[in-house]
């Protein structure tokens, strides 16, 4: 993203703010009990984790910030939290 | 046109000149008699501007910072307490990049609760990424005012500026002063171009949120910035010189410092004093000169290196301290001439309108002469 002065900038740009490098722990989607219930996707408060075409979800990890609700709430335990890498 | 006016007024009369579209302040001592001023100039309508009544120092910048981001040149003044409770929008205002220029009369800040003169509030705002400029006189007080507009809105700064002069002894105290007419104002000073402005019909959001991942890179590029403005405050201030015959193109002014061996360096109205002192002690024989720093933000490093280069003591007379530490001009000083083998001694005087005359910086030339400094100056020991 070219700097503007100010931090300025236009409507849309909210898609800029990608997580980064800040994020400590990532929710891993393990895909070994999932029942495909969807409570992941409807907890994510980034509204990151969506639908894949074979009925499985997954987290868009530029956006994801390694909240762990998903994985607090998953009613079968199948996604769990990784450290990133050190 | 030759006037005699008291400084709060050379700078209302400066102000006005700068056809600021947008003024926003509120009154406290000893800034008042320039909004004040202002006031009656807009409800006179000798000057085209909105004169935004405010209910706090902190409301007053962050009007003149919205107004800025509409894309109008702004003004506004403060001291002291006043200043203080600007800091969070001093720090928007620069991180926005909005080029408004603020008067600060420069007072104590309390407690214990203190109205008269040091420069304690503006240099505790140095990193705020506002340039800084010291104003030694009445006449100097007006003209930086047409050199911050035009410094602070060049598309190769846009950072925000303050003009420091000197509470009481300058804003109260009646000077003749060369005030330029409005044309020659216009044709040294063009309307405000503004790079990104806050527009209805071409929708953008000003100071956005920055992640770790941008924030560092936004900070970056403030400091730049800062670093052109050296640059950019010495050519306008050539420009200005070549307009009105006063020359304003160093950061620092050096004074009788050719062969001097003792150099004081000071800021503000006090260099007055010491040229006169030296001027007495130059009589007598002894090599004292004096740097005095115009623009402390930014801070001009080589320019203080080069100017210094021969003296063998340099005695900083601080209107300020940042406590725990020493004053905060002699830590840059000694920053600037940094392995140059240069002693610095720092001297902390003149704090709350203590009185300071020829007599004292003579005593303080004497005692850098034996290299006693690093001291408070003129402390009342029967007192403590």
């Amino acid at each position: 993203m070219a700097l503007r002065v100010g931090c300025a900038a236009p409507p849309g740009r909210a898609h800029d703010n990608k997580t980064g490098s800040w994020r400590v722990f990532k929710p891993v989607f393990k895909y070994e009990k999932c029942v495909k219930c969807g409570l992941c996707e409807v907890v994510c408060p980034e509204g990151c984790v969506y639908e894949r075409e074979d009925g499985f979800y997954v987290a868009d990890y530029d956006y994801c910030k390694g909240c762990g609700l998903c994985v607090e709430e998953c009613p079968v335990d199948d996604i769990e939290m990784v450290q990133e890498e050190k | 046109m030759m006037e005699i006016l008291e400084g709060s007024h050379a700078v209302a009369e400066a102000v006005k000149r700068c056809r600021p579209e947008v003024i926003a302040a509120y009154p406290i001592t000893p800034q008042t008699h320039i909004v004040e001023a202002l006031a009656s100039m807009v409800a006179d309508c000798e000057l085209d501007a909105d004169y935004i009544c405010v209910e706090s120092e902190f409301s007053a910048l962050s009007a003149c910072l919205g107004a800025s981001a509409a894309g109008s040149r702004v003004y506004s003044a403060t001291t002291s307490q006043g200043l203080a409770l600007m800091f969070e929008v001093c720090f928007n205002v620069a991180g926005m990049r909005q080029p408004v220029v603020m008067t600060i009369a420069n007072r104590a800040m309390g407690a214990p609760l203190n109205i008269w003169n040091d420069q304690q509030d503006s240099i505790s705002l140095r990193d705020a990424g506002w340039m800084q400029f010291y104003a030694e006189d009445n006449q100097e007080a007006n003209d930086l005012h047409y050199i911050a507009y035009k410094v602070a809105e060049d598309h190769d700064v846009l950072l925000p500026a303050m003009v420091c002069f000197d509470g009481f002894i300058l804003t109260h105290t009646y000077e003749p002063v060369d005030i330029p007419t409005l044309e020659e104002v216009d044709a040294f000073l063009p309307p405000y171009k503004p790079v990104n402005i806050l527009d209805a019909k071409n929708p953008m959001s000003l100071g956005m949120y920055a992640t770790p991942d941008y924030y560092m890179e936004f900070r970056y590029e403030v400091e730049e910035a800062m670093k052109r403005a050296r640059k950019v405050f010495a050519d306008v201030g050539a420009e200005f010189g070549e307009t009105f015959g006063r020359d304003y193109s160093g950061l620092v002014e050096g004074y009788r410092l050719e062969d001097a061996e003792i150099a004081l360096v000071a800021m503000g109205s006090i260099c007055g004093t010491v040229k006169d002192a030296i001027d007495e002690m130059r009589e007598e024989g002894k090599k004292v000169g004096l740097l005095k720093i115009r623009s402390f933000r930014p801070f001009p490093s080589e320019e203080i290196k080069a100017a210094l280069a021969g003296v063998s003591k340099v005695a900083v007379l601080d209107k300020n301290i940042s406590l725990g530490q020493k004053g905060a001009v002699a830590l840059e000083v000694k920053d600037a001439l940094y392995g140059t083998g240069t002693e610095v001694l720092d001297y902390i005087v003149a704090l709350g309108g203590r009185d300071i005359r020829k007599r004292d910086i003579r005593a303080v030339a004497d005692l850098a002469e034996k290299g006693i400094g690093d001291q408070f100056y003129g402390l009342r020991t029967e007192v403590l």
